[in-house]
């Protein structure tokens, strides 16, 4: 584990290397029209979203309709804009949910240490070592399907690796000197962990955040290709997957729409996170 | 050595126990009576009554716990309210399709990725890095249900080479047919995984000052990387492998729905759909079985590759 | 520059460096890492290239194996004569069959250095496989031999054990063995004995001499120590900045140092007993400009103050670490860490408390401050009892005893500027108003010799001897009147280590403090301190007067630990005995392990000696 020690130096260097990743700005443009068109859908989409018209029911990509049309007639390609909105939402809310509890828990459990340490880690291995999709599942499945619920059993799921990024960097910081020296002067715990761990450790929790949304964003899709996600008629990419995947064999485009659009985004911010952490680790920079 | 093994084991335990009162406590946690859930708003004061009691609900929630503990450790991990079967019986049906499917996954990801992953350490920052980099981020972007989909339409409804649905046909062949789509599917992105750790770990390894000391002995590159890397760097892809089986879990349950295959992944669909819940719950405990299985057995997998933790 | 020698022609040289020049990448540039450096080295000859870090010693020893990294780094000009053949012009697989073969190399961290998933034996057979192309079982025996040779005891056992069941100095001499499998003509050795302790170090480098004889091989040894130079080379390069600034035979280097560099690695040497009979401190002298020495700074006749109660009193301090195992984890055993440790020390004085590592000392540091909670005892600090504080009150209460540690970039945040560090502990304890900070940190800098300005920067922005000043400067924040150096000057360069002893002098002289000073480094405890105290095992052996312990040690330990010591004499080396194998033993006790009570004994005026039980 390296200890994330991010002095300003580093931060220079850290986008000197970020820059020259020709890779990274692909992702970057590529998120970047993603999140355009889910901020303006209104103004983008060519269609109501929610149109439904059965004369037009499962054409193929047209002049008039892009990317063809669903079984009820609705327009895919303003479907997929106004999809982009649940997928976004729910990935960054649900991790930034996740970041916020689950680094407290690691810088906390990883300060205090001792047997409160050891119980609050052996929780989160049974967290982590259960499949996430499953949890997800099944809190989903008990909550009830709503946007709310979805990002409750998103951010629960995905706590635990933060708590676990969060506990390493807290362990090595812990027994620097400058911790130690800290207490020797003196300072409060709780400035110790707020003023001198959190900071040395944040941009590695950003870096895991970025990988992660891409994690929660297909696990939002995965739940609603289930049926356990943002309930009809709001389009959601995984739901228009699961409807198309109904009629697979004459209407392929309905299915393989919103399946390039999870892939893109997806792609799209594991680059981001990729760059990003090939930027601060040293060890995997391109040099 | 046995006493590792033996160790490891008995770690499980309490593991189990936790994972236990985890499940415990999120169905619990559930908002509103699951009698209600189950029957309906419709349901008469009766009836309800009789599922309560027949679910244990009317006992004190400790007694229910201990309850659910000691069955469970026993044996007895319930019964589905749709079929009557125990969640056992339920299981056994159907998990030797869900073991062949991510076993075969595993298998495939691990023959072409650590190779693939040494390779690309080895030509850190040369065209097959960026190559084996690129695909196998472009591999871990692709939800299971995804891939899963473009393959079926790309070589089952296209090209014809494979069934489009479920185990169908009978003998070897059929089989075995029906298995290789679903597999390539998670072996694929199972393969992207294991590329990316094991050329992170394998850069590191090459790092250490004992890669140098070898070469101060004239170790030759490609004994340097068979004999002295290779072991080295496979001990955190054993570990982070072993954390990953969770997520290839979901992966099958997706997998399994897009391709209409026999598993734990459309049993637990069905369950779901049913809102069979005490097979359900029977699931998850049965999955956190098999998780922690997992896990224990990686554990030990990692004692036999790192010398430094069996005589510790 | 040093002209090379003419060249003698007789067969005996083993290699033969000419000119050499390495070269790295920074940035774009290639600057040179080494220039210009000649050598050669006889078979049964030990020649030492000395040098501080970033002086280009190690980067010789790369260049000549061929180890360099294959990126942004190269050979720009130079021979490396060995055999007949320059090394510089071999293919990748010709080196391949020189190194491990010809020329062996044996680094400096033997725990990194070792394969953790190889069987020791797995891996000194390894080059005889490789290049006497002998069988498994034949490879297995000679690695056995060589094991008995390196004196490993109970060898046909450890040849099957992985290097983490080694100590640090059995893995050196795995290690040794390792490159000596194939009987080299030529041993590169890389600072084999700095991460070990002195009584190791005197082992590893009585074997390595012996072997040397036996094999009449020719060695390059690395180091940064002149003491080492002094005890087992017969001609030294002095390195510095990638240049040779001294060459010559060891003798005429230590009797009449040319360059005022080499006099400075000199004085880092320990005198022992040469400090002359007082008891006052005495600063490492310093170098002007011109290489001439600075007078030093007068001292006052004694910093002392031995009226009233002394500043620190330690009683039967106590601390251990719960070994916990087994499934219900239960205690099977503890570190002894500190065991009854009692000591006083007067406001204006300097104790050391000195030992190999294991011994305590650090912990005993850490304890008397109540970083670590110890088990029993008492600390009484200016009158109060700091024991039985409550953590809150602990913080105001040992506001007046401070700490510096080893690595000075490890003890400031980097993402603080320097001024923020310094500023943090007076405004936690509200000590300085905002308005007046600013002026206090720059008065605080002033007096550890840096400049009010630099409060804006980064600790990255410093040298390593700044950093270490700048934690002087925050420890003086809080006004302390006592400060618990643990190794506080170890990690430094020579060079820097004599400045940042002679700051401590100075503001002890000037401010009355206390220093509490734990190092394992002879030569800067026989100036920097009044009184020593030897710990082994977590107990105090030996306490008393500096001239006493270094002049006249008693305790058995004391003896063992001061002859270990290397001086800077290569006619007094203290090789030729008999090769001692003794580890360091553990303080790992069983649970229920009931230490016996030490008693002491006084060999002279507050010389006080454990008596053996």
């Amino acid at each position: 584990m390296t200890i994330a020690t991010s002095s300003p130096r580093r931060q220079s260097a850290f986008w000197m290397a970020f820059r020259s990743n020709r890779l990274a700005w692909l992702g970057v443009a590529l998120l970047a029209i993603i999140v355009f068109s889910a901020v303006f859908a209104p103004w983008i989409a060519p269609h109501d979203p929610l149109q439904q018209n059965i004369l037009h029911r499962l054409q193929p990509p047209s002049s008039e309709f892009l990317l063809g049309t669903d079984t009820y007639g609705r327009d895919v390609l303003s479907r997929l804009i106004y999809g982009s909105r649940v997928s976004l939402v729910v990935g960054f809310v649900a991790i930034l949910i996740a970041m916020v509890v689950g680094s407290a828990i690691g810088i906390l459990s990883g300060f205090i240490g001792g047997v409160f340490d050891r119980v609050v880690m052996s929780l989160l291995d049974v967290m982590l070592s259960f499949p996430t999709l499953l949890l997800g599942l099944m809190i989903a499945a008990m909550l009830g399907a709503s946007f709310e619920n979805l990002i409750i059993a998103i951010a629960i799921t995905e706590m635990a690796p933060f708590a676990r990024v969060a506990r390493a960097p807290t362990i090595s910081l812990k027994q620097r000197d400058f911790i130690e020296a800290g207490r020797a002067m003196g300072f409060s715990d709780s400035r110790l962990m707020g003023r001198h761990i959190l900071p040395n450790m944040l941009s590695e929790v950003v870096v895991v955040g970025s990988m992660w949304m891409a994690s929660a964003i297909r696990t939002e899709a995965s739940l609603s290709f289930i049926g356990l996600g943002v309930p009809p008629p709001t389009p959601t990419w995984g739901g228009m997957i699961r409807e198309g995947f109904e009629n697979i064999l004459d209407s392929w485009w309905l299915a393989v729409c919103p399946s390039v659009a999870i892939l893109l985004t997806v792609l799209a911010l594991n680059i981001l996170g990729d760059a990003l952490r090939d930027a601060i680790d040293p060890k995997t920079r391109v040099e | 050595m046995i006493h590792y093994v033996i160790r490891r084991m008995l770690l499980a335990i309490p593991t189990l126990l936790l994972m236990l009162t985890v499940i415990f406590v999120l169905v619990r946690l559930v908002p509103g009576d699951p009698a209600i859930t189950i029957l309906g708003d419709q349901a008469s004061e009766d009836a309800l009554q009789r599922l309560r009691a027949q679910l244990g609900l009317d006992q004190p929630i400790y007694v229910q716990y201990f309850d659910f503990v000691m069955r469970t450790l026993s044996g007895d991990f319930g019964r589905s309210m749709a079929t009557g079967r125990t969640v056992l019986q339920e299981v056994a049906a159907v998990l030797p399709y869900t073991i062949e499917l991510t076993a075969s996954a595993l298998l495939i990801g691990a023959i072409i990725g650590v190779p693939l992953g040494t390779t690309a350490a080895i030509y850190r920052n040369l065209w097959p890095d960026y190559a084996s980099r690129l695909v196998s981020l472009i591999g871990l972007s692709f939800p299971a249900f995804v891939s899963g989909i473009l393959m079926l339409l790309a070589f089952a409804v296209n090209l014809r080479w494979f069934p489009v649905i479920g185990s169908g046909g009978s003998g070897l062949e059929a089989h075995l047919r029906a298995l290789v789509l679903p597999a390539l599917n998670l072996g694929l992105i199972m393969t992207a995984y294991i590329t990316r750790v094991t050329r992170a770990s394998m850069l590191n390894v090459l790092n250490e000052d004992y890669i140098r000391t070898a070469r101060a002995k004239g170790v030759r590159p490609n004994r340097l990387i068979r004999r002295h890397a290779l072991r080295n760097a496979l001990i955190p892809v054993i570990t982070v492998v072993g954390l990953y089986f969770g997520t290839l879990v979901g992966n099958s349950v997706l997998t399994e729905m897009v391709f209409s295959r026999p598993g734990l992944g459309k049993l637990i669909l069905g369950a779901l759909n049913s809102r069979d819940y005490t097979l359900l719950q029977g699931l998850m405990v049965t999955f956190a079985s098999f998780v922690i299985l997992v896990n224990t057995v990686t554990d030990i997998a990692y004692g036999l590759v790192d010398p430094r933790v069996k005589y510790s | 520059m040093m002209t090379k020698q003419t060249t003698p022609s007789q067969d005996d040289i083993v290699l033969d460096v000419q000119g050499l020049r390495t070269e790295f990448l920074m940035g774009r540039q290639w600057k040179p890492a080494v220039n210009d450096l000649s050598l050669t080295i006889r078979s049964n000859e030990t020649v030492a290239v000395v040098g501080e870090s970033g002086s280009g010693k190690s980067v010789t020893a790369l260049s000549i194996l061929g180890l360099l990294p294959a990126q942004g780094a190269r050979i720009a000009r130079g021979r490396v004569l060995f055999e007949g053949q320059d090394l510089t012009q071999l293919s990748e697989n010709q080196m391949a069959q020189i190194r491990g073969n010809r020329i062996a190399m044996i680094f400096q961290e033997p725990m990194t250095s070792l394969n953790p998933t190889m069987t020791v034996g797995d891996q000194i057979g390894e080059s005889l496989l490789i290049h006497r192309g002998m069988s498994l079982r034949d490879a297995r025996k000679e690695a056995l031999a060589l094991l008995e040779r390196v004196r490993i005891p109970a060898a046909s056992r450890r040849i099957n054990e992985f290097p983490h069941q080694f100590s640090g100095g059995m893995r050196q001499r795995a290690m040794i063995a390792m490159a000596l499998a194939c009987r080299p003509k030529l041993l590169i050795a890389d600072e084999p004995t700095t991460a070990l302790d002195v009584t190791i170090q005197a082992q590893i480098l009585q074997l390595i001499k012996e072997l040397q004889e036996e094999e009449g091989m020719g060695v390059l040894f690395i180091t940064h120590d002149m003491g080492v130079v002094a005890e087992i080379a017969d001609r030294a390069l002095v390195m510095r900045y990638g240049d040779i600034v001294e060459d010559g035979r060891c003798a005429d280097i230590f009797a009449r140092p040319q360059h005022p560099y080499t006099r400075t690695l000199l004085f880092a040497v320990p005198q022992l007993g040469t400090m002359g009979q007082g008891n006052q401190p005495v600063p490492f002298p310093e170098l002007d400009a011109e290489g001439n020495e600075k007078p030093a700074p007068p001292i006052a006749d004694s910093s002392i103050r031995t009226e009233g109660q002394p500043l620190l009193q330690v009683r039967g301090l106590t601390t251990r670490f719960d070994i916990r195992g087994g499934f219900l984890r239960r205690i099977q055993g503890r570190v002894h860490a500190v065991q009854d440790v009692s000591f006083d020390l007067r406001a204006g004085e300097t104790l050391a408390l000195v030992g190999e590592s294991g011994c305590g000392k650090s912990t005993t540091g850490r304890s008397v401050l109540r970083l670590l909670e110890p088990v029993a005892g008492e600390v009484v600090f200016d009158g109060q009892t700091l024991s039985k504080l409550s953590k809150a009150d602990l913080k105001t209460g040992r506001r007046q005893m401070q700490m510096i540690f080893q690595d000075p970039f490890a003890s400031l945040d980097p993402r603080q500027r320097v001024g923020d560090a310094i500023a943090e502990p007076l405004l936690v304890h509200r000590l300085v108003s905002r308005a007046d900070m600013s002026a206090t940190v720059g008065r605080l800098l002033r007096r550890v010799g840096l400049e009010p300005a630099m409060a804006e920067r980064y600790p990255h922005e410093f040298s390593g001897g700044q950093r270490q000043r700048i934690c002087i400067a925050r420890a003086l924040a809080m006004e302390p009147k006592l400060i618990v150096a643990d190794e506080s000057v170890s990690a430094l360069d020579v060079s820097i280590k004599a400045q940042i002893v002679n700051l401590m002098l100075e503001l002890q002289a000037s401010m009355g403090l206390s220093y509490l000073f734990i190092s394992h480094d002879m030569a800067v405890v026989e100036r920097i301190s009044h009184r020593v105290a030897v710990m082994y095992l977590g107990e105090i052996v030996e306490i008393g007067p500096r001239a006493q312990i270094f002049g006249d040690p008693q305790h058995p330990y004391t003896r063992k630990l001061l002859s270990a010591v290397l001086l800077p004499d290569p006619s007094r080396r203290r090789m030729r005995r008999t090769l001692s194998i003794d580890e360091i033993p553990s303080p790992i006790r069983p649970a229920d392990h009931v230490s016996p009570k030490r008693a002491y004994r006084e060999a002279g005026e507050d010389h006080w000696v454990m008596v053996e039980a």
